[in-house]
């Protein structure tokens, strides 16, 4: 049976929902372990053995950058036990580690995928989205392995399944001597409203919108719906809204039953972000906009007529 | 203090490129720009070498013969480039380009590296990792602030939640993020200047490279498509086709 590793970083006390999505995917590949990164507890263990992980390598990293420590310990792990693939999500810690392990083994790593697949010879393949998702690039490993695959996030659901508590094995972490470094405070900004990642709706402003005063008309669409708040990374690069609003490449990725896009005109690097939405609605003046390529209903107008005639509907209920 | 900045040329965004269905690499427009997330890192670089002292060095793997985008970031101010050419490079991935650049690093000599999260193009994301493992020194990635003192480099590191403060000594390899510095123009002087200034071209050879590439593309094929909408004019009620829409789905 074909060995199969995933990350998972701890999130708010527990393994993020990324990890659990990666874990999903592992399981049905092959027999499950999982790299845990984090400070762990019984419940983290029982949630990882309920979605099928059969073993935990768990590395506690305290107030040390995890990347250079852990991803030296996980090469001598990686020496011991030949792990057929090692699964990453597209995220910060995942993709720091993916990164160094990748040089510390010679092995190539391959970024973006959507799927990842294991033949009855033991070859790996993964699938990408590329052209900001309207092309399929399927790549294969001609190397040996281990297979280092970073999947975006929402490419598996997470589903349990009911399996025991895994064994746990503590990991120490090794010296990495000028590669260290050290987190000295952490900020947790406020969160309003729902969470872009959960969010059943999200109403999303991109440069159309004019000014970043007119952000405003977004969040009066928003909260009537009860939708959570996204944004481009150009109005993100521009300053207006803080970058945890940014959905696309560089920022989220979601997947919500209903998507309004306001002023965005679709660049590839927004659309790979939400085009999986189930509906999405677009208001734009340009109706050559590549977002119009993908919504369900296309408003061709001027964002500062439609918007506020929606925010008083929506909010006379 | 000696800055070196990675920077890449990248097919203008506005003129896209399309992959070759035989060989499955990208066929890069003629024109080349410096990827304007590249620019952060430059400002960057520029402002560190200004308040601290030192030299601000660009280093760049990319298509042979071109050098716009580069002119435009030693435009913004850098001193000097190294560009490393060769066709053997041609369809490299990040674990081959990050070889280059960390080979070219400990040739040219460096107190910190930086280097965007990703490019627009191929978006890796794991090229300044890569770099700091070959080079054995910490990489402290997404930073939205970056500070240098005392042999030491403090950054802002972005995290799902907020951000965590992060420090490691020098040298040392830091990713910014889009946003963390407004980066400049280049003034008419600077672009005059930068067709004086100096630039080394290398090959992978000259670096000492073994050029060995462990990962192919089999195929690229079209995605499946979404079914086409239904786009209409707003003449004074595209607010009332939202409003339907959205009953339909049963948001509201």
């Amino acid at each position: 049976m074909a060995e199969v590793w995933t990350f998972c970083e701890e999130t708010d006390g527990g393994p993020s929902s990324l990890g659990l999505e990666l874990l999903t995917k592992a399981r049905k590949l092959g027999s499950a372990t999982v790299l845990y990164v984090g400070a762990g507890s019984p419940q983290a263990w029982q949630v990882l053995g309920e979605h099928g992980a059969s073993r935990v390598f768990h590395f506690n990293h305290g107030e040390t950058l995890a990347a250079a420590p852990v991803s030296t310990a996980t090469a001598a792990l990686a020496a011991d036990h030949s792990p057929d693939v090692i699964l990453f999500g597209q995220a910060y810690t995942d993709r720091d580690v993916a990164g160094r392990l990748a040089a510390r083994l010679g092995s190539p790593v391959l970024s973006n995928a959507v799927d990842v697949t294991l033949d009855s010879a033991g070859r790996v393949g993964s699938r990408h989205e590329i052209s900001g998702g309207s092309e399929i690039a399927e790549a294969v490993f001609s190397s040996s392995g281990p297979h280092l695959v970073i999947a975006r996030p929402k490419s598996f659901a997470a589903e349990p399944v009911g399996g025991p508590t895994p064994e746990v094995v503590p990991m120490d972490l090794p010296d990495v001597g000028r590669s260290n470094a050290v987190i000295t405070e952490r900020h947790v900004r406020e969160r309003k409203g729902p969470d872009l990642e959960e969010a059943a709706v999200i109403v999303s402003g991109g440069r159309g919108l004019g000014a970043a005063e007119h952000y405003s008309l977004v969040e009066g669409v928003a909260a009537p719906l009860g939708a959570a708040t996204g944004a481009t990374r150009a109005i993100v690069d521009a300053g207006w809204v803080p970058y945890a609003k940014q959905v696309g490449q560089t920022g989220k990725t979601v997947k919500p039953d209903v998507y309004i896009a306001c002023g965005i005109s679709g660049a590839m690097q927004h659309l790979v972000g939400m085009k999986d939405a189930k509906t999405i609605i677009a208001i734009n003046k340009d109706p050559d906009a590549p977002i119009f390529t993908i919504a369900d209903l296309g408003i061709v107008g001027d964002v500062h007529k439609v918007m506020p005639k929606l925010i008083r509907e929506l909010s006379a209920g | 203090m000696r800055i070196l900045v990675c920077v890449k040329q990248i097919p203008d965004p506005a003129n896209p490129s399309r992959f070759d269905p035989e060989t499955h690499r990208l066929i890069r427009t003629e024109d080349q720009i410096l990827d304007d997330t590249d620019r952060y890192g430059v400002e960057m670089g520029l402002r560190l070498a200004e308040a601290g002292g030192g030299s601000v060095t660009l280093m760049s793997m990319g298509p042979v013969g071109r050098a716009q985008g580069i002119r435009q970031a030693l435009a913004m101010g850098a001193d000097q480039a190294v560009m490393i050419e060769d066709e053997n490079l041609e369809g490299s991935d990040a674990l081959t380009t990050a070889r280059i650049l960390a080979a070219a690093a400990e040739q040219t000599g460096f107190d910190l590296i930086i280097c965007g999260t990703e490019s627009t193009d191929g978006y890796s994301g794991v090229v300044p990792q890569m770099i700091a493992e070959l080079l054995g020194v910490a990489a402290l990635t997404y930073a939205t602030r970056v500070e240098v003192a005392d042999d030491q480099v403090t950054i802002h590191r972005q995290t799902s939640a907020g951000y965590d403060v992060v420090i490691s000594g020098l040298p040392a390899v830091v990713s910014v993020t889009a946003g963390v510095v407004e980066p400049r123009y280049p003034t008419f002087r600077g672009i005059m200047q930068a067709k004086r200034k100096p630039t080394e071209t290398l090959s992978a050879s000259d670096l000492g490279v073994f050029i060995s590439i462990g990962q192919e593309v089999v195929s690229v094929l079209p995605a499946p498509e979404r079914e086409a909408g239904m786009i209409a004019e707003d003449e004074g009620e595209g607010h009332l086709l939202i409003l339907e829409k959205l009953r339909e789905v049963k948001v509201i």
